[in-house]
């Protein structure tokens, strides 16, 4: 039986890590390899970066990252942000990457999505979908929700649901699903979005944003069909990490991946 | 010196990087003879089946490959496990290296998700080298569609998934991962470890 995973993301910004992190034992704190590496020893079943690096001279340095995590942390890593054709998708794959995650530019133009699955494999083409309720439930039908691109700053009036379809019949392999309704407020995940997403989906499902407590992760699998789990400050503080928040998963009968 | 074959299909760095950090003095190859001068091979491989073999056969290594793995060593991975069988059933019939008695055929799986994409856990089958020291119950990352078919004898480590789905394949010193050990953690680094130190 598969185990759900817990995924931890980074940001990065020109090869450093954007959030203020202060881990024991780990020497330089805005080092991306040092924290995956961390997460990896914590029991992180994938880790994923995002580059949210503005300039073009910076992105060179997200490859570089890719290159030496690879060398030292053997669980899958995804990398994301600002990839725009199939060069991006091959100079990350070549540097390590195991799966690349494309946004905005694959709402620009889906074939990148299938361009992609063809040279590449579906297994390495994530579609992150970064999604906000603009109609909630009502008596004249199920809750809207709109796709943001551009850092959530641009709505594009397409639906979320349909377009999580859509991106699988392209040959998406996975769905990063992050609700701007619910990130960042760690009051957890946002249950209704993923059911609206995982009931059309064939594909594994990743939810993303709103994980503060432990319980949380519990509830987004037990009432969800979520096949992992994304956060990203709450393991940045320290005061949670990846092991403990799968032991209250496996307390509660909730199979992951326990590190012997 | 372990040889990883580079036939053009996929994953060689990941695999060279995971034996760079284990120690073991490697190197990524399709010279024949730097194959034949290699203590062991690594066949790696993601794809499909039929243009796998293609592209052995095109680089004159099918051939190579099956009468090396009589002298020495042989761990596929993935596809490249898939590869050892007699017959591969990915879109068309075709016919493999044949180091492992059995087939590959299309995972079965209704309710479930294809490709089986995650960490699975394994159950231990008959006792083979690569396997020691692996715990029952642990988890290996899997991606694929495609699983082997073959005798209980054969198998290592095996999951579930729609009916059961072999993780570790053997047959003398040709051994075969269908899981990812480069990807698994430290219990693939460890059958990465079993590998390398075989004798």
């Amino acid at each position: 039986m598969l185990a759900k995973r817990i995924i931890p993301c980074l940001d990065v910004r020109d090869g450093k890590v954007v959030k203020g992190i202060n881990f024991l034992g780990v020497k330089d704190v805005g080092d991306p390899v040092e924290l995956a590496m961390l997460y990896n020893k914590m029991g992180a079943d994938e880790i994923v970066f995002l580059d949210i690096t503005a300039t073009h001279e910076g992105r060179g340095t997200m490859a570089d990252v890719v290159r030496r995590t690879a060398k030292n942390v053997f669980v899958p890593l995804t990398v994301g942000g600002g990839i725009r054709d199939t060069d991006d998708f091959r100079a990350l794959l070549r540097a390590g990457a195991d799966k690349v995650s494309v946004n905005s530019a694959a709402v620009k133009r889906p074939g990148l999505i299938s361009e992609a699955a063809t040279i590449f494999g579906s297994q390495c083409v994530v579609v992150a979908i970064d999604a906000k309720l603009v109609k909630p439930a009502g008596s004249d039908g199920a809750a809207r929700y709109n796709v943001f691109v551009h850092g959530g700053r641009i709505d594009t009036g397409k639906d979320a649901v349909e377009w999580a379809a859509e991106a699988e019949r392209l040959g998406a392999g996975e769905i990063l699903l992050t609700s701007m309704d619910t990130d960042g407020t760690k009051s957890g995940f946002d249950i209704d979005m993923l059911n609206a997403v995982c009931s059309v989906a064939n594909i594994p499902v990743i939810a993303s944003g709103g994980g503060g407590q432990p319980e949380d992760f519990v509830d987004v699998f037990r009432k969800t069909g979520a096949d992992a789990a994304l956060a990203a400050s709450i393991f940045h503080y320290g005061d949670m990490d990846v092991s403990k928040v799968k032991g209250v998963l496996a307390d509660a009968g909730i199979p992951v991946r326990i590190l012997y | 010196m372990i040889a990883i074959v580079d036939y053009g299909a996929g994953n060689l760095f990941s695999v060279k990087n995971a034996l760079d950090f284990l120690g073991f003095e490697s190197a990524i190859s399709s010279e024949k003879r730097q194959l034949d001068n290699a203590e062991k091979l690594i066949l790696p491989g993601v794809g499909a089946f039929p243009d796998a073999m293609r592209k052995l056969e095109a680089a004159g290594l099918a051939g190579a490959i099956a009468a090396m793995a009589r002298e020495k060593p042989l761990l596929g991975i993935c596809l490249g496990m898939q590869l050892l069988f007699q017959w591969g059933h990915e879109f068309e019939k075709t016919k493999g290296l044949g180091l492992i008695e059995g087939s590959v055929e299309r995972i079965e799986a209704p309710g479930l998700k294809i490709p089986h994409m995650g960490w699975s856990d394994i159950k231990k089958g008959a006792a083979c080298p690569l396997s020691d020291g692996i715990q029952e119950g642990s988890r290996l990352y899997f991606v694929h569609s495609y699983k082997a078919v073959t005798d209980m004898a054969n198998i290592s480590l095996y999951t579930e998934y729609g009916g059961l789905v072999p993780g570790l394949v053997f047959n003398g010193n040709v051994f075969g991962c269908q899981f990812h050990p480069e990807k698994s953690g430290g219990i693939g680094l460890r059958i990465l470890k079993n590998f390398g130190e075989l004798t």
